[in-house]
């Protein structure tokens, strides 16, 4: 009866019930050591509508680094340990403005309702080259609505657009609601997480996996930090 | 039956099915009935040599092939009726095995028995998983095909601007737009867009020779190629109008499409807005 009380406290009070108990959160930074391959400038001229949104050239994002050798676009979520939480009912969104991907890495959860927006005054085609998952490619011309999309099984999608042959990125699709990705100072958090034991995985489009096993025993926060080694080329 | 014989009976059809369980596909078309099996022998014999024993396209003779042959086990296809990322029927696959592949080095074998060729698309499903726990797609309706008119036409040239099918295909569908020199299949091999004006009244395309054909191939994408799917963005009498000015790009080819606009002096009237700079094929 009391836990049920608690229980219907927490809902009410939108809180996951895991912080009644305790929740801890694991946090760090994403780095790298040697010298990441420098990024090469977009052109595109071919598609003025998009160039003319740039003042600043525009590179590839394969490897996005920060001062002292932090690495942005990681995702670092919890591998194992946490339970597979259903998908959330909020849809993520994918952005094509200025041909550019908007986020370049887009994580969710597996069953989650992806939205794909065209920003821009030109036709792109979505293509996902999905190996696990179905691979689709659809067009969608300026104007028109967002398309709706969800992936089943857990992977690490290239995204391309062959209209427009720069245009790359990264849906990572998750089988954990516990995911962060690092950003412009390379740091991550994975809060509300109920005591116990996690893998940690960082994945870089380029650089590959990493993982870290972590415990936790209380609401404390522990840090984990990740290091790749960086291609040259 | 008693118990013994029962439970021996299980555990035959048990050691059966583990010894060969991905020669339980079938493949129906029409009353055919594919057995796997018999179609593993056909494909030994007349397919091995492309698609490889293992099915990934990676036969003796692929490394000289161009475009790839066909990786079964992606179980990615490009003639499909079914909608984009879906697998393809069995009729689908039927069909490609007797059509062939213009512009590849996949013949027709329409010369093979009807049962043979639904033998080899059982077998072809046992390359690949996703038979086992997806279904093919719903296919595409299409609605009856409306009059040829130069009004279809004009519309249809509209459709090919706002839909940017010259950014690849060329203003003249000649294969040649400004992304056209770019484009890779998803195996990252190099891959031209179809070029609408080569070839006469013998004109094909790859999955496909007639109008319903050409109203399928931008509806569904060719899958595992550059080529979109339109299904979300082109409404079914709009498709009609683009399939009339797509024909209209075959030049050579005797149409009921170059007939009308012949009649009407052979040019289309596209509003200037409409006509943008940069193609490739200009």
């Amino acid at each position: 009866m009391r836990t049920k009380q608690l229980f219907l406290v927490a809902s009410a009070l939108m809180v996951s019930p895991a912080l009644l108990f305790g929740a801890g959160t694991i946090s760090g930074k994403v780095t790298y050591t040697g010298t990441p391959a420098k990024q090469k400038t977009i052109d595109m001229s071919k598609e003025p509508t998009c160039a003319k949104q740039h003042t600043t050239p525009v590179t590839t994002e394969t490897v996005v680094a920060g001062p002292n050798n932090v690495l942005e676009n990681v995702v670092v979520y919890i591998s194992a340990g946490a339970d597979d939480a259903s998908a959330p009912s909020q849809a993520v969104t994918f952005t094509q403005k200025g041909c550019q991907y908007i986020p370049h890495v887009l994580a969710m959860h597996i069953g989650q309702e992806l939205k794909v927006v065209n920003d821009d005054q030109t036709s792109h085609n979505i293509h996902p080259l999905a190996k696990v998952n179905r691979e689709w490619n659809k067009s969608q011309p300026p104007g028109t609505p967002p398309l709706s999309e969800k992936f089943d099984k857990e992977e690490f999608i290239p995204v391309k657009c062959n209209v427009h042959p720069w245009m790359h990125g990264y849906f990572a699709v998750l089988k954990t609601t516990h995911y962060s990705i690092s950003g412009e100072n390379g740091g991550f958090s994975l809060p509300n997480l109920p005591p116990g034991k996690y893998t940690v995985t960082a994945w870089q489009e380029d650089y590959g996996t990493q993982t870290q096993d972590v415990t936790l025993t209380g609401n404390e926060t522990k840090t984990v930090d990740f290091s790749f080694k960086a291609k040259p080329y | 039956m008693n118990v013994f014989s029962n439970r021996l009976f299980l555990n035959v059809l048990l050691a059966a099915s583990i010894a060969v369980p991905s020669l339980a596909q079938e493949a129906h078309v029409g009353d055919l009935t594919g057995n796997a099996a018999n179609g593993k022998k056909l494909y030994r014999r007349y397919c091995i040599g492309c698609h490889g024993p293992l099915g990934d396209g990676n036969g003796e003779n692929a490394a000289w092939i161009d475009p790839k042959p066909r990786d079964f086990t992606a179980a990615t296809f490009k003639c499909r009726s079914t909608p984009t990322g879906t697998l393809p029927t069995d009729q689908d696959l039927y069909n490609s095995i007797g059509r062939g592949f213009y512009n590849s080095n996949m013949p027709h074998w329409d010369a093979l028995p009807d049962q043979n060729r639904i033998d080899l698309v059982a077998y072809i499903k046992t390359f690949s998983p996703r038979w086992k726990t997806e279904k093919a797609g719903d296919p595409i309706s299409i609605p009856p095909e409306p009059a040829v008119t130069m009004q279809s036409i004009t519309h249809g040239a509209e459709l090919f601007q706002k839909m940017e099918c010259w950014k690849c295909h060329g203003q003249q569908g000649r294969g040649d737009g400004p992304s056209a020199a770019t484009l890779t299949d998803s195996k990252d091999n190099p891959i031209r867009p179809y070029n609408f004006a080569a070839g006469g009244d013998d004109s094909r395309f790859k999955c496909g020779a007639t109008n319903q054909d050409v109203y399928r191939i931008f509806i569904t994408g060719v899958d595992g190629t550059p080529m979109p799917s339109f299904a979300d963005v082109i409404q079914p009498n709009d498709a009609w109008d683009l399939v009339h000015f797509l024909r209209t790009l075959q030049t050579s080819r005797h149409s009921k499409e170059n007939d009308v606009l012949k009649a009407a002096g052979g040019k289309i009237p596209v509003k200037a807005a409409d006509a943008p700079s940069g193609s490739g094929g200009q």
